[in-house]
């Protein structure tokens, strides 16, 4: 029962990176109908450039500001030479000039920082654990991710549906020529949503750092969980996404957990510890799948 | 018939140029160039089933490298059973023989496109780009998670499959001899292409492509004719896989890495979507490109993603629609 509580926590903060993620990505399909493979990347840069602030100066503040104002500041280049070019193309060039970027960013952080690893330290008032529940011992550094997580869900609602800006980006999602033809600066607006995306993917890279390892790759790692994560919350959708989010970050969390013990019950251990790592990283996509047979929009859909 | 000369010619010139590369190359003392070209080719094979569902389907597969791998893996796991003596499946202890092995792989990646097509083909547009990507992903971890199979490492075969009369694994002639039957697998896989796209089920598939609403108000059962293309695709896929480990003598899960799959979209992009050579032409250049940029630095990544982001941006057509575009200005 600790066991599941903590697994559950574990896949909530795990959501919640998937969220800040999806989210991004899909504000940037819904309102400008682009597929950014690279939005991974922005992750990657965020990360990198939080990981080495903080190694360097030793503040932890210091390294977010970095990380989330380097990604943010990347990602407006990146529309502003790259992707203000693919609007009025179809997936398919969208796909394949992104690529081209993830191919460009990753080979550039591996001439920049080495093929080592960065690790992030955890900074004091973060370390530690706290019990939410008496006996239950929680990583503060954890827990605190998943209350930025929840922050930010809370402003981005608040933004989207209380703010003139949110009001553009929702009237842009229904009908991007219509926005333009009212005489709204619709390049600015893209830019704009595109900055804010690649911010929240840079605050994303940032938390993760201290808990996982940067390194090149990392960014396709998360793509694909949340390609998987918007697909299942439906395209367009911040609502979809964090449904989906939590979705994807409770299953893949507990599958890994569960699976491979339930499988001993049955299974000699060798074997059961190989099908379970099979079995737990598959769980997601398998989600997906059922989901998608039975809504192949996605749970949520976007306009309606 | 003026109109297509200049392709044909082209097509004629470069299988005369492949079938005579093996000769030049020992007469000219670079036999590696054998081996090279035998990679391309496999290449342009994965390339050109991609092509059908991408180029002539309009299906934007974004996991086509997962087929690939599992063809490969096949191969590599029959032969593991068969050289430990090790019972794979009631108690058949796997072979070397390439008549078994090369059309079990065709036959399970052809399944496994089946379930995998069918589940994806319920979405369109981006929704499918991004489900591709996720099986093939799914596949991808399965196989990492392997451990009786190397696992991450990949898994060594020891020998190149049995293909009587001709000995593949032979010291000096294996090569030329595995060349050779790449080289009919892919004109061939590409004779039947042209077959099937000009056949009524070609005319289905490129009609669902422009408006598939049109055509399923025609009456064509259009989901059923989508999924039998990518079944076919992943099926002739896994062909090129179960060559590739033969070629390697090796698989591994980086076979069908992500990047892999946006490799073969490349390719068909770049040699020209929808034409029958343009893909052949695509991994040619692709792979001689990251070849050269290899041999400056090693970090040729960095400048191979602004060559296809340009490539994108201003070479639609493709190679191959520029040299048969041309034609068709001429011939009129």
């Amino acid at each position: 029962m600790v066991l599941l509580f903590e697994q559950l926590l574990n896949g909530f903060q795990f959501g919640v990176t998937l969220f800040l993620m999806a989210a991004g990505l899909t504000l940037v399909f819904g309102i400008m109908g682009v597929i950014n493979l690279a939005h991974g990347s922005l992750y990657m840069i965020g990360a990198y450039l939080a990981a080495v602030t903080i190694n360097q100066t030793g503040s932890f503040l210091l390294g977010g500001l970095a990380g989330l104002a380097g990604a943010g500041a990347a990602g407006m280049a990146i529309e502003y030479v790259v992707i203000r070019r693919l609007y009025a193309r179809d997936h398919l060039d969208q796909v394949l000039a992104t690529f081209g970027l993830i191919l460009c960013l990753n080979e550039l952080h591996t001439i920049l920082y080495g093929r080592t690893p960065l690790f992030a330290a955890i900074p004091s008032f973060l370390e530690g654990s706290v019990e939410i529940i008496p006996g239950v011992p929680y990583p503060v550094y954890r827990l605190a991710v998943i209350v930025v997580g929840i922050l930010v869900a809370i402003g981005l609602y608040l933004l989207i549906t209380r703010t003139r800006l949110g009001m553009l980006v929702r009237a842009g999602a229904t009908h991007r020529e219509m926005v333009g033809a009212l005489g709204v600066d619709i390049r600015m607006l893209f830019t704009l949503v595109f900055g804010l995306g690649a911010l929240l993917a840079g605050l994303a890279g940032f938390m993760a750092g201290p808990l996982l390892s940067v390194e090149v790759g990392m960014g396709e790692r998360i793509l694909i969980l949340t390609f998987v994560t918007i697909v299942i919350g439906g395209i367009g959708s911040v609502r979809g996404a964090l449904i989906g989010a939590l979705l994807v970050g409770i299953v893949d969390t507990l599958g890994r957990a569960y699976i491979p013990a339930t499988l001993r019950l049955f299974l000699p251990p060798v074997q059961a510890d190989g099908i379970g790592a099979g079995l737990s990283s598959m769980a997601i996509y398998v989600l997906m799948a059922i989901i998608l047979v039975w809504r192949p929009k996605g749970l949520v859909s976007a306009h309606g | 018939m003026v109109k297509l000369s200049r392709e044909i010619w082209a097509t004629a010139l470069i299988l005369l140029a492949l079938l005579l590369l093996p000769p030049l190359a020992y007469g000219l003392d670079q036999p590696f160039y054998v081996e090279v070209w035998s990679r391309i080719m496999i290449y342009a094979l994965a390339a050109s089933s991609l092509n059908l569902i991408l180029g002539y389907g309009g299906m934007v597969s974004f996991g086509h490298a997962a087929y690939f791998g599992i063809g490969g893996y096949v191969v590599g796991i029959l032969s593991f059973h068969s050289t430990e003596f090790l019972p794979l499946i009631g108690g058949w202890e796997g072979t070397t023989s390439a008549f078994i092995s090369w059309p079990l792989a065709v036959i399970i990646s052809g399944l496994i496109a089946l379930v995998l097509g069918a589940i994806s083909l319920r979405t369109s547009g981006v929704y499918f780009i991004m489900i591709t990507l996720a099986f093939a992903q799914m596949v991808f971890y399965f196989f990492i998670s392997l451990e009786a199979y190397g696992g991450d490492d990949g898994l060594m075969i020891a020998r190149r499959n049995d293909f009587p009369p001709l000995n593949l694994a032979d010291f000096f002639y294996g090569h030329v001899y595995l060349y050779y039957v790449v080289l009919v697998a892919l004109f061939g896989f590409l004779y039947l292409k042209s077959r099937l796209i000009g056949s009524r089920f070609g005319m289905v598939l490129q009609g669902a492509k422009q408006n598939e609403r049109r055509m399923a108000s025609l009456g064509y059962p259009v989901y059923r004719y989508k999924l039998a293309a990518f079944v076919i695709a992943g099926a002739v896929c896994g062909f090129a896989g179960a060559l590739w480990a033969n070629h390697q003598t090796f698989i591994s899960p980086d076979s069908m890495a992500w990047t892999k799959s946006g490799e073969l979209m490349v390719m068909v992009i770049l040699g020209g979507m929808g034409t029958l050579m343009g893909p052949v032409v695509g991994a040619a250049v692709l792979l001689t490109l990251e070849a050269v940029l290899a041999s400056y630095t090693e970090h040729w990544a960095f400048f191979l993603g602004p060559i296809l982001i340009l490539v994108v941006l201003f070479a639609r057509n493709g190679i191959w629609g520029w040299v048969v575009g041309r034609g068709r200005e001429d011939g009129r």
